[in-house]
């Protein structure tokens, strides 16, 4: 966005959610699994039934320990402590969290564009079910009756608070992208925004640069990057007028409206619970040891900003597409075919817009798709055995149902286009349009086009263009 | 009514578990009207079990060291399919699809669960007064409470219903039932014995043991109920210990504290018998010492935030949303209320009250902060004098079993009734109550005794020693 009026500036903390991707829930032996029937994956203890008791699952500590140390946070002994408010979807009615001795405290996100925000702490949690509403206006208060599927309650949770050190919009955009990035590559979270495994809180105030923090709201329901840009720039924009206009802002919780965008009043400080929180007994201290911890890290593999500096690595003077390029090989983890066809001595540049475009596009089925399969089309392309558009049909193929390149372009009849096959083609095309040659040997290099059109269209554009300007300039 | 030693070895020998079932049912059908201590006798269940270890034996097996003894359970442990109300409205209903750890050991063990027992709602009190279904009556006099909160899991083994009972201890819900009822009654080491399936009261007390008529029975019992369990995080990761192997041990060469705040403000019998078990244990060869531990009398206050504090989070789940009773309001914040209006009792409500404002911002520090500042010391004052001697006593409540109304109207009164047991409970320490003299109207006296965390063996040889001096 453009500056914010009359010299204001934004101050944005902000609160995620991640899910994590264990196979179970965090303290019971039910699955963890999206989309199941409702009430299908519970048992007595995530129910919360009477007498029921909570046992700490291990690997959801390994999972966000790894998100600590890509944090770079320090990992300290911890506790959980019961947050107590009543809602139909928490069947305890009360949430076990941990509050203030956390797994992870103290790190921070480095940003692509060399910006640091520090992370304040990066704690466990269980999530609670989902309440549907039905009637009224789709909230609790009005509806004629609500359904509580608790397959979500007790699925573990891992909350990272960022310091308020956040100035745009865009910042906050490329720190949740990042953020959910390292996600993905610990193996804590899928990051799919889109179905809740990960959710954003905003904390928004406004100031005169080097001013004390001014009042902030907490603005809630942000289900996607583009929510979150937008509600900040609202929210920010809406406290400069509200203070401007001589009012003054009210510390509160607002809620996103994606369709009006705009946020608005969910309850104020006031109305805010006293959550009583006090040490869960039924959990003891959560200390991992320094074998544990390292057990943890040996398994972390590189973080997306290492893996980002490798491929850039691998190319002279990356261009701003292929650096785009990078970011979205890196984003959705295909690095190892980049990687696998510059092993093989392969084109790089070519790589990486195959990996960008062709298996980007069809990620579900990218299991089919070997590395070696990947460079042998990469290399073809590259020697003109398959033109660019033979070679994205080519990976088109091998994403679909697997198997050998050299296969996959015999199948289609492109190998027929060898340097013989057009050889003779172009040399008809010559005898057939003998002014134009002429011209073209004088030196007219525009003509070399209307020579590619030809070839083209004979070999219903299954000829490699640069081959064709090799076996042109070989008769010239 | 045969020891539940006797009737293991018994029935393991061929005797039928199904006619010592029938026995106490028996029982259990000529008293329970008057007493009040079943709320619910599972006949079908109890047979069904009995005829398994009649099979297991006539098929050549040992059926375990429980082989057809009659247990009866307090209503706050999880039996599945079968109610589980603790003795409160709000539970209308509902059957737990699951049994506590220590039912599956004790069915395991060959034991034959027989009921439920009646117990102050959410095991709040001590008299037994503060059920929704009625009090129990003390069998060795109706006109006097039972004591509580396991009032029905005393008076069930005092009536020979069972000669076993499982109760459970958050501030001395089983030694005080168990002096006024003339039984032996053990408050485990915290982590000793599963809590799951035990239905909350406050978590960082609760424990779950025996009520038996000799010692032996009680340690055969802790021994089967006992052990880690990973269901249980707070559960220690250790076996069971084994207690009848070192029941003879006796106290020689044994340091033993006699406390001056565990005795403080007892009627004069139970001084008296106080006094005389001290001498028991001098003769049995034990060293006996006076002393003081001052930070003991503190306990009554901090147990009345902490308790109640956990209380408020843990009942805060009886809202009428999954299981139980529901009363029906115009939306969801009116239903949980009106359901929690008309389902807990006035004890109980008191306790949330209590427990809430003590956790509330602004309370938190001057009265649970505090109270868990006042724990730590306990902690510590235990620890010192466990440094010199091995085992502590006293008594288990100042009085005999009293009259019922007599305390009813008189909250802090009532609480005072557990004024030498509350302490273990916030040290997470061992205690066992023993009958030993008799008081007002010849009913008997439980004296206390005390042990540091794994004392358990020790503690049993103590109170097998004092009972051989009752000729028992």
């Amino acid at each position: 966005m453009a500056q914010l009026p009359n010299g204001w500036e934004m101050v944005v903390g902000l609160e995620v959610h991640t899910e994590l991707k264990t196979a179970t829930k965090l303290f019971c032996g039910c699955a963890n699994a999206f989309g199941a029937a409702p009430n299908t994956q519970v048992c007595p203890v995530c129910l919360g039934l009477p007498g029921s008791l909570p046992v700490l699952n291990e690997h959801a500590v390994d999972l966000a320990m790894a998100i600590g140390m890509a944090l770079h946070c320090t990992i300290a002994p911890s506790t959980f402590h019961r947050k107590n408010y009543f809602y139909p979807d928490m069947p305890k009615d009360y949430q076990i969290s941990q509050y203030d001795l956390p797994i992870n405290s103290r790190g921070y996100l480095d940003l692509p564009d060399g910006s640091r925000v520090s992370i304040e702490r990066a704690h466990m949690e269980e999530d609670t079910g989902k309440t549907t509403h039905l009637g009224g206006s789709g909230r609790i208060h009005g509806a004629d009756r609500s359904l509580v599927d608790y397959n979500r309650s007790g699925v573990p949770l891992v909350e990272i608070v960022s310091g308020p050190d956040i100035r745009t919009p865009e910042q906050a955009r490329a720190y949740a992208a990042e953020l959910r990035g390292i996600l993905i590559a610990t193996g804590a979270s899928d990051g799919r925004m889109e179905e809740g495994s990960m959710r954003i809180d905003a904390n928004v105030s406004v100031r005169r640069p080097d001013a004390p923090f001014g009042t902030r709201c907490e603005i809630k329901n942000l289900n996607s990057l583009r929510s979150l840009q937008r509600a900040i720039e609202y929210e920010a924009l809406r406290q400069i007028e509200l203070i401007e206009d001589g009012g003054t802002v009210r510390q509160e919780t607002r809620h996103w409206d994606e369709v009006a965008g705009e946020t608005s009043t969910m309850r104020t400080k006031e109305e805010a619970e006293d959550y009583r929180y006090f040490l869960e007994p039924d959990l003891v201290e959560l200390a991992p040891d320094e074998a544990w911890q390292q057990r943890v890290r040996d398994q972390l593999g590189p973080m997306p900003a290492a893996r980002r500096a490798a491929l850039s690595a691998l190319l002279s003077d990356p261009q701003p597409a292929q650096l785009d390029a990078i970011e979205v090989v890196v984003d959705l983890e295909l690095d190892e075919y980049v990687l696998a066809a510059a092993a093989a001595q392969a084109d790089v540049a070519i790589a990486l817009a195959r990996a960008a475009n062709e298996v980007a596009g069809n990620l579900e089925s990218r299991g089919n798709l070997t590395t070696d399969a990947f460079s042998t089309t990469v290399l073809m392309e590259q020697r003109g055995e398959l033109s660019a558009t033979q070679a994205k049909t080519v990976l088109g193929d091998l994403l679909v149902s697997g198997g050998d390149p050299v296969a996959v372009a015999a199948a289609r009849g492109f190998e027929q286009l060898s340097s013989d096959s057009l050889s003779s083609t172009v040399a008809v095309l010559i005898d057939a349009n003998p002014d134009e040659w002429q011209r073209y040997r004088d030196g007219d290099d525009k003509l070399a086009q209307f020579f590619i059109g030809l070839v083209m269209k004979a070999t219903k554009g299954q000829a490699n263009g640069k081959a064709v300007i090799a076996e042109l300039q070989a008769r010239r | 009514m045969k020891s539940a030693v006797d009737i293991a070895r018994d029935v393991n020998a061929g005797a039928s578990a199904v006619e010592e079932l029938e026995r106490s049912l028996a029982s259990i059908r000529s008293r329970n009207d008057e007493l009040n201590v079943f709320l619910h006798v599972d006949e079908e269940g109890a047979y069904a079990a009995a005829r398994r270890v009649d099979e297991i034996v006539a098929a050549g097996g040992n059926a375990g060291p429980l082989a057809g003894v009659p247990v009866a359970l307090k209503d706050n442990l999880c039996t599945v399919g079968v109610p589980t109300t603790c003795s409160s409205k709000i539970l209308d209903g509902w059957r737990p699809p699951y049994n506590a750890t220590v039912v599956d050991r004790l069915r395991a063990a060959g034991a034959v669960p027989v009921g439920k027992t009646n117990l102050d709602e959410f095991a709040m009190g001590s008299s037994t007064e503060n059920s929704a279904f009625g009090p129990t009556r003390n069998p060795l006099d109706p006109a006097r409470v039972p004591g509580g909160s396991s009032g029905g899991s005393a008076a069930a083994v005092a009536a020979d219903m069972t000669p076993l009972s499982l109760g459970s201890d958050t501030g001395g819900s089983i030694r005080q039932p168990a002096a006024l009822c003339g039984l032996v009654g053990v408050k485990p080491t915290y982590g000793s014995v599963s809590r799951y399936g035990l239905i909350a009261f406050a978590s960082s007390l609760d424990q779950i043991g025996p009520f038996a008529k000799t010692v032996a029975d009680a340690a055969l019992a802790l021994e089967v109920i006992g052990g880690y369990d990973p269901k249980d995080s707070t559960s220690l990761n250790e076996p069971a210990p084994q207690l009848l192997a070192t029941l003879e041990g006796g106290v020689a060469g044994r340091r033993v504290g006699l406390v001056r705040e565990l005795v403080e403000g007892s009627d004069d019998d139970v001084t008296r018998s106080v006094a005389r078990a001290a001498e028991v244990l001098r003769d049995a060869g034990a060293t006996v010492v006076e002393l003081s531990i001052p930070e003991l009398t503190l306990g009554l206050s901090a147990y009345y935030l902490i308790a109640p504090a956990e209380a408020s989070s843990n009942l805060a789940r009886y809202d009428g949303v999954r299981y139980g009773l529901r009363v029906d309001a115009e939306d969801v914040a009116a239903m949980n209320e009106a359901t929690r209006t008309a389902g807990f009792g006035a004890e109980v409500k008191r306790r949330i009250m209590l427990g809430t404002y003590a956790l509330s911002a602004g309370y938190y520090d001057a009265y649970y902060g505090q109270a868990l500042k006042v724990r730590t010391q306990m902690i510590a004052a235990f620890a010192r004098a466990y440094a010199d001697v091995d085992l502590l006593l006293g008594a288990t409540t100042p009085s005999v079993a009293f009259a019922f109304g007599s305390k009813t109207n008189d909250p802090m009164a009532m609480y005072l009734n557990d004024v030498f047991t509350i302490p273990t409970n916030l040290s997470g320490e061992a205690a066992i109550s023993i009958p030993f003299g008799t008081g007002e109207a010849d009913l008997p006296v439980g004296v206390q005794l005390l042990g540091p965390g794994r004392s358990e063996p020790t503690l049993f040889a103590a109170a097998r020693v004092l009972e051989v001096a009752e000729g028992r």
